[in-house]
């Protein structure tokens, strides 16, 4: 099925010798919330930013099904990694916009995988993709804003913008790397709900690396905690106990 | 117990450094012949030039006319030719989107394009197209290029990564990235430049024809061999006004674009 996501012993060593991602195996497919937990520096980021290779990978596979295709993301170059990161939607902790752009600029850049330079330069995008912007934009709740200014926004509103801006690529897999951690507490939860609202209606996997184990709890379908590079627990967000936390996290007194 | 040291004191370094620069400019002085004398006769001499300037010249209004066209023709001209190569001569020189050895190529163009004051340059062009603006618009574009290259590689090299990251990862080409990621974040800034180089452009414009590469140069230095000092008011007027009024233009093109 399209969008479905397996990883086969994927090691990442920014220096020889001392990998950050120690043979992860993962599979996730359907759809649904899958939420990465851990410490800072566990290679939850490397983790994700491995799918779409903004982080190349040293060592694995990591299989993606496409429509009418199956790649493997870590062996994929030039032209063909590009055509294949078409299909992945990415979400960034500090949204990542171009603040001098409008938000409806921001959000058609997600179809600059498919379009010309000669048209870039004009700024010649389909009519359908503008349309479709615009439903997007009323689908996050921005339709008011689409002339404004990215930075004019605030950071839940500018949040929003890097969801549509992911879902104007049409993806058949939606990456979150922590998109709720320069949020308020209410702005994270409509944020993380409305990223597992799409993936349903999309019916596409959505992998989120999220530092509120709450939150994580909450809304999460399925919750993968790592620790030192490895996967230490895999399962719903109800069979998640306290112990599996002192595995991943250590110590006990934020528990209490 | 050892004390403290002084605060903001003089380290025995700055002190050297301050007497053997004082030392330096006493003895360019005392070799240069620069004498009382000297400065005192030049006050006479330079009044007496003044004088000479009056009343100005106003019947020469052709020629004055044909020298002012030609340097403004030039500036624009420079302008925008060498703004249109410094473009991607900035894009080759900025470290974070440009591989290595292309960098090097454009730091190095841009480097030797600088190493030359713009009248050396017009020197050189004079000798190989010849007499005429032609010579004075390439000795501008050159000067362009190595001024505002430079800046907009330094630019370019200042922008925020995370944009550029998140085009990227939606599978963007190149070229895409820079258009939509790497411009819109430079845009302003190249707007300030540019006018900036127009405003300084029109000020070598008039310099370059004293080599013999156009514009009102030419006419200015021609009238000075000529003891013509009532010309030489007119034109010294006349390109006083223009620099101011260009000024003015380019400060309200800046106001209005809010740069």
């Amino acid at each position: 099925m399209s969008g479905a996501l397996h990883i086969e012993r994927l090691v990442k060593e920014y220096r020889p010798g001392a990998p950050v991602l120690k043979s992860i195996d993962l599979a996730v497919e359907g759809t649904g919330l899958t939420s990465i937990i851990g410490p800072s520096g566990t290679g939850k980021s490397t983790l994700i930013r491995c799918i779409n290779r903004l982080v190349a990978p040293t060592s694995g596979r990591i299989l993606l099904d496409l429509p009418g295709e199956r790649v493997d993301m870590a062996q994929l170059q030039g032209q063909a990694l590009r055509r294949a990161r078409r299909h992945i939607g990415m979400v960034f902790q500090e949204y990542n916009l171009v603040e001098r752009l409008t938000v409806m600029e921001n959000v058609l850049t997600g179809r600059l995988g498919y379009l010309s330079a000669w048209r870039a330069w004009r700024r010649k995008f389909d009519p359908e993709d503008v349309e479709r912007a615009h439903e997007l934009l009323g689908t996050v709740g921005l339709a008011a804003f689409a002339g404004q200014r990215a930075d004019a926004l605030s950071g839940g509103q500018r949040q929003r913008v890097g969801i549509a801006r992911a879902l104007m690529q049409q993806p058949a897999v939606l990456l979150a790397d922590e998109p709720t951690s320069s949020l308020d507490p209410k702005t994270s939860v409509e944020i993380i709900q409305l990223l597992r609202e799409q993936g349903v209606q999309r019916g596409i996997p959505v992998m989120v690396n999220i530092h509120d184990v709450d939150l994580a709890r909450r809304y999460s379908d399925r919750i993968v905690g790592m620790t030192g590079g490895h996967v230490v627990y895999d399962g719903p967000p109800d069979r998640l106990t306290d112990e599996h936390l002192h595995t991943i996290y250590g110590g006990t007194a934020w528990l209490e | 117990m050892k004390p403290f040291p002084k605060p903001f004191g003089w380290s025995a370094g700055h002190k050297l450094a301050l007497a053997a620069m004082l030392a330096y400019c006493a003895w360019s002085l005392a070799g240069m012949d620069v004498s009382a004398e000297r400065l005192a006769s030049g006050w006479e001499q330079g009044a007496k030039f003044i004088g000479r300037m009056f009343p100005p010249e106003l019947g020469k209004m052709d020629e004055l006319w044909q020298g002012i066209k030609e340097t403004l023709q030039i500036a624009v001209l420079a302008t925008a030719l060498g703004l249109l190569l410094s473009l991607p001569v900035g894009l080759l020189a900025a470290a974070n989107l440009s591989p290595a050895p292309l960098r090097m190529a454009g730091r190095t163009l841009i480097a030797a394009c600088r190493a030359l004051h713009p009248v050396i340059s017009a020197i050189l062009f004079v000798k190989a197209v010849g007499f005429g603006p032609l010579a004075g618009i390439l000795a501008l574009v050159v000067a362009t290029v190595g001024f505002v290259g430079k800046l907009f590689a330094d630019a370019i090299e200042e922008i925020s990564p995370k944009p550029i990251e998140a085009m990227r990862a939606t599978g963007a080409s190149f070229a895409n990235v820079v258009l939509f990621g790497v411009l819109p974040q430079v845009a302003s800034r190249f707007v300030g430049f540019s006018t900036y180089q127009l405003d300084s452009n029109l000020r070598n414009s008039t310099m370059v024809g004293i080599v013999g590469a156009g514009g009102i140069g030419g006419a200015l230095f021609a009238a000075f061999l000529r003891y013509e000092y009532s010309f030489v008011f007119t034109i010294l007027a006349t390109v006083i006004a223009i620099i101011v009024v260009g000024e003015i233009v380019v400060n309200a093109v800046r106001k209005a674009l809010d740069v």
